[in-house]
């Protein structure tokens, strides 16, 4: 069974990265407007291969995360992202379903 | 996140401890909040830890409001809860597609079953298995709040005993395989045991959602799609 897709187990996979000497960073949904698809709280692992583990929407922003996730893991400074229809980014990576989503960014120490 | 804090909230996950990371979302410093104690980068007025605990009873992760700060959200609580449980007393075919559909759905899985034929590792690789009797079990893994129970055996001997405990704890969900004329005669035996009218009525039976499964998996996929819309769906029918 794959285990990514238990519930909340994204930080014990970025550890285990870690652990394996890549460069890791955790995006987190912090905050969420209308109909975002994942709920406040969902993870996102992504290492200095282009790995990812978990989600923080359905698909839509995951690789814009990881873009910025590996800006994270460059300079170690965290970062605060938003999708969604009120950014400029809205036509590049807007939700599809039109919520609105904001996501931390954090390098894994 | 810094290591020491990484490693403290690994650690916390791993012994089932309920906690909380804080995050200041503009310095990203950490702090971890459990029920009985703190540890990390920053403190937390007396307040603000009282509603970050309140948080964690209510499995809410979300921002929270600094009243010392202006500029308004700025801290982040991330709830980390150990796994909802299903405790699943019948160590029998359809447990054992029950089992890991529970497990995919994030649910701790104990089966219970003290006929040795039935719960051995065998048929259920990887799964707790508890062989005591069925009351006994119950009573020693004691169901919470985010517990759900299960009855597959069909078996008055071993089905009712769990049952009796299940309805007197709080677990959220307490479900019973069965057909109708199955879960009537078994309602007028709990009712026998001295059970009240309001808690036998809280037993969903004959157990999941009316979609016409027929397999041991489709059953399975009834009973885990009943217990998520019981937790999740506000105001659905289940």
């Amino acid at each position: 069974m794959n285990d990514t897709l238990m519930a909340d187990n994204i930080v014990e996979q970025a550890a285990a990265w870690r652990a394996a000497g890549r460069r890791v960073a955790l995006a987190t949904v912090v905050a969420t407007w209308g109909s975002s698809p994942r709920p406040v709280g969902s993870q996102m692992a992504v290492d200095d291969r282009g790995s990812m583990a978990g989600s923080v929407s359905g698909g839509c922003i995951e690789s814009a995360v990881a873009h910025e996730a590996a800006k994270s893991m460059e300079d170690g400074e965290p970062r605060l992202l938003s999708f969604g229809i009120t950014n400029e980014m809205a036509w590049e990576v807007g939700l599809a379903c039109g919520g609105q989503v904001q996501v931390y960014v954090e390098a894994v120490e | 996140m810094k290591r020491d804090i990484l490693d403290r909230l690994l650690a916390a996950k791993a012994a089932a401890i309920p906690a909380a990371l804080v995050t200041d979302l503009n310095t990203g410093l950490q702090t971890l909040v459990y029920e009985d104690t703190v540890h990390g980068g920053f403190g937390l007025e007396p307040d603000l830890l009282d509603e970050v605990r309140r948080r964690i009873r209510q499995d809410r992760s979300g921002l929270l409001v600094d009243p010392q700060d202006e500029d308004g959200f700025r801290l982040f609580v991330h709830v980390h809860n150990p796994a909802m449980r299903l405790l699943i007393v019948g160590a029998v075919h359809i447990a054992q597609a029950l089992a890991p559909v529970a497990a995919l759905t994030g649910y701790d899985v104990t089966v219970i079953d003290p006929r040795g034929a039935f719960a051995t590792e065998a048929r259920f690789p990887g799964v707790k298995l508890n062989h005591l009797w069925p009351d006994e079990a119950l009573a020693e893994l004691k169901p919470d709040a985010r517990t759900a129970v299960v009855t597959l055996t069909h078996d008055p001997k071993l089905d009712d005993p769990a049952l009796v405990v299940a309805l007197r704890s709080p677990a959220f969900y307490v479900g019973a395989l069965g057909s109708k004329r199955t879960h009537a005669l078994r309602l007028d035996r709990l009712r026998d045991e001295g059970l009240s009218e309001a808690e036998v009525k809280c037993i969903r039976g004959p157990v999941g959602l009316s979609i016409g499964a027929v397999t041991p998996a489709e059953i399975a996929v009834s009973i885990m799609g009943q217990i998520t819309c019981v937790r999740r769906g506000e105001n659905h029918p289940c």
